[in-house]
């Protein structure tokens, strides 16, 4: 029995913590994660939900206490966005190191400065070299079965890391959609209690987090992180037959919509991928052999994966919701790298950046972007340089504050 | 009270170590003597909560010297490790996942620097949650680990690697040591004591009286940092005693809403004999007496006992009255 339920993304994402039967949830509110957290305080203060929630003092204390009561046998989860992600960014790096196994959502939201609201992802991919598994979410249904996923894979001795969920603030935090929610016993056999490692006990004095003054073992520690995080990669498969086996859907490191005959990908993540598809299926009714490819994993990235889609294809574009400034978009090269090695890898990787601070993107943009790679035109620049989108009537308005900003300054 | 029946003399103190020998901290430090004799009025079943400072340096892989249970967590946030551990125990427990009998105390251990700076604000957070865990702040009185910076407990007149006393800055440091009891008190926690190992028999009854009580238990030791201040290893305990003596550390508790000195030397010595020992304050004695300076330190010496004998009530003989 499927119950169907209407839901936003971050009730999906409450839903997932609840049905992973979390002991804990150390919280700071944030928007627009904020919805989560009240959820999830509201089931427990209405005794529907054993765990407890703590609401800290800061996003650096929230995963502090996140990674100590992991480390002392709890099941833990935790959301934040943005400047959250940001505040906590020591505590990322060291309850990788601790080698906790929780889920932490992030619902992406443009960095400041300036400040704003609406979603990037430079929050998120400023976690991206942290050790934690990434895994992004493109719609309410992939939100709760990742949580559940995350925790069977940070939880795996193999794996032994935690785990962001990412979910785009207000095109997905906020946005009502039919999520099929697991069946609560058959979630306990796909995951069961929690068993710690080493968890703080009076019979079993352990020593965590301890400091390391040779370089050869702080090399060693951190190759280890490393190799368990591409275990993570290998598990996939089977955890998630396992899942597919008991609710009927499956997830891969990858999504392939419409890329197996295709000549052009578009290379997309998130809720954003939504309208790439809906342009994917236009070109293909125009007859240009247009196909998407998302990526649900980002850490650990799923290179061979990635290769084994592009090999072979004419020509690639990959949209990257995020800049760095000076260099251009983050994912772009990791896709660069990932096809470098291949005999027959595509001619032209095409660098898109667009959809900052939320800024929508339009299906006439999408479609330019499958025209260009099937024309072979890029920017004026060349290949490599990327393509800034922003519409003409956007421009007009930047300029219309901008001269309002102008006026003010000169009164 | 039944703690005060446990240590009346320094032959109480327990000879159960839980601390054994051999770490890289620097000989005679005050910090690790504190630790120790903590330990050994909490017992065994603890686990430690660590912020960077010198006592990080106690566990370095693969070896600890301690009995008991270790975590480091970053420089400004043991409190809320702390919590994490204290919260996960409680609700393993209420679940019937783990037995009473697997329950820790859990101890945060940091130096002034966490204490009194970067990590005040995760501390007050902790203290207003009314989380049932211990703090002990061992205060050397700045920032140890990284060559001995000021940090906000360093006192007037103190030279430092940040506070070096020159033509324009005669007195080295200018600020002020922050008051940090009076800081962590205004949170109304259950238990909070200054103590220091060179008075034991007060320092454990501190302890032991703190350990009947639930809440945030917290602690500020005056620690004798021989690398830092300048003096000879042996000395630490002689210089905590001067520290006590002339009333620049004083010994008191915080309980039922009430402070107490639980110690009052019945005359204070001139601070100068305390200064006189620390290569930190030399300049306030060569090449030339500085006596701005070193009035103004034995002046607020006295305007601090002066306003707790008038509180409390007791007698006390300052300097130059
Ligand atoms: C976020 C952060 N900032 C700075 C440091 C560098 N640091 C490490 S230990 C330390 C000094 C700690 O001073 P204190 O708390 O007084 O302890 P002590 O070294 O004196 O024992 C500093 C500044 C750090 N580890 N983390
Ligand atoms: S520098 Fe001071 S506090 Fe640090 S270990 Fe040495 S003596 Fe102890
Ligand atoms: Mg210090």
């Amino acid at each position: 029995m499927k119950s169907l339920s209407l839901m936003t993304g971050n009730a999906a994402a409450a839903w997932g913590a609840r049905l992973a039967r979390v002991d804990y949830i150390p919280a700071y509110p944030i928007t627009p994660q904020t919805e989560i957290i009240e959820t999830l305080s509201s089931w427990i203060r209405n005794g529907e939900m054993d765990a407890k929630l703590v609401q800290l003092e800061s996003e650096h204390s929230m995963l502090t206490a996140a990674g100590a009561a992991s480390s002392t046998g709890a099941r833990v989860f935790t959301a934040t966005s943005s400047q959250g992600l940001l505040y906590g960014m020591e505590m990322l790096y060291n309850i990788t190191g601790w080698r906790t196994p929780l889920v932490l959502v992030n619902v992406s939201r443009a960095l400041a400065a300036p400040i704003t609201l609406e979603p990037d992802h430079n929050d998120v991919l400023a976690a991206r070299d942290s050790g934690f598994l990434q895994l992004h979410a493109e719609n309410c249904q992939e939100i709760v079965d990742m949580i559940l996923l995350s925790y069977r894979l940070a939880e795996d001795r193999k794996v032994m890391l935690p785990a962001i969920v990412n979910l785009d603030g207000f095109y997905l935090s906020f946005t009502r959609e039919r999520v099929a929610l697991p069946d609560m016993k058959k979630v306990a056999e796909f995951l069961p209690e929690y068993n710690g490692s080493n968890p703080f006990r009076a019979s079993r004095p352990v020593a965590k987090a301890s400091s390391v003054l040779s370089s050869n073992l702080y090399s060693y520690f951190r190759y280890q992180m490393h190799i368990s995080s591409l275990n993570a990669l290998s598990l996939l498969g089977r955890i998630s037959g396992e899942f597919e086996s008991l609710f009927g859907r499956s997830y891969g490191p990858v999504e392939e919509f419409m890329t197996d005959d295709a000549d052009y990908v578009l290379v997309m993540t998130n809720s954003f991928s939504t309208i790439g598809k809906q342009a994917v299926v236009r070109m293909r009714s125009r007859g240009v052999r247009a196909g998407l490819l998302r990526i649900r994993m980002l850490r650990p990235f799923p290179a061979d994966a990635i290769a084994s889609v592009l090999a072979g294809k004419r020509a690639v574009a990959v949209f990257d919701q995020n800049i760095a400034p000076g260099s251009g978009g983050i994912i772009y090269p990791e896709i660069v790298s990932s096809l470098y090695h291949l005999k027959n890898r595509p001619e032209d990787v095409f660098p898109v950046i667009g959809g900052l601070g939320g800024k929508q993107i339009t299906m006439g943009e999408m479609e330019m972007i499958f025209e260009m790679m099937h024309k072979g035109h890029w920017s004026a620049e060349g290949p490599h340089s990327p393509l800034y989108l922003m519409r003409n009537d956007e421009i007009e308005s930047v300029k219309k504050n901008l001269q309002i900003a102008g006026q003010v300054v000169r009164q | 009270m039944m703690s005060d029946e446990a240590y009346r003399t320094v032959k109480d103190l327990p000879t159960e170590e839980f601390m054994v020998p051999g770490n890289p901290l620097c000989a005679g430090c005050g910090g690790l003597l504190a630790v120790r004799l903590f330990h050994k009025a909490l017992g065994g079943k603890v686990v430690w909560v660590n912020a960077a400072g010198c006592m990080t340096m106690l566990s370095v892989y693969p070896y600890s010297p301690l009995q008991s249970s270790w975590l480091y967590t970053a420089f400004a946030s043991a409190p809320a490790g702390a919590q994490g551990i204290r919260d996960a125990l409680d609700l393993l427990m209420k679940k019937g996942k783990i037995s009473p009998d697997e329950d820790l105390k859990v101890v945060v251990v940091t130096g002034d620097g966490a204490a009194y700076d970067i990590g005040l604000q995760s501390t007050l957070g902790a203290v207003q949650r009314n989380l049932d865990f211990y703090y002990l702040c061992y205060d050397n009185e700045a920032y140890g680990n990284t060559g001995f910076q000021m940090s906000s407990a360093t006192p007037y007149g103190s030279s430092s690697a940040t506070t070096e006393p020159t033509g324009s800055f005669p007195e080295g440091n200018t600020g002020h040591k922050k008051d940090l009891f009076e800081v962590w008190k205004s949170q109304k926690p259950a238990y909070l004591a200054t103590i220091s190992a060179a008075r034991t028999v007060d320092f454990l009854q501190k302890v032991e009286k703190s350990m009947k009580i639930s809440g945030p238990k917290l602690f500020i030791s005056p620690v004798g940092c021989p690398t830092g201040w300048g003096y000879d290893p042996q000395d630490t305990i002689r210089i905590e005693k001067l520290g006590i003596e002339t009333g620049m550390w004083p010994l008191k508790e915080y309980i039922d809403g009430k402070v107490k000195h639980t110690y009052v030397p019945r005359a204070l010595k001139p601070v100068e004999q305390y200064l006189e020992t620390q290569s930190r304050y030399r300049h306030l004695f060569k090449p030339a007496r500085n006596e701005d300076a070193l009035a103004i330190i034995q002046e607020d010496i006295n305007r601090y006992w002066a306003e707790a004998s008038k509180a409390e009530g007791f007698e006390i003989r300052l300097i130059g009255t």
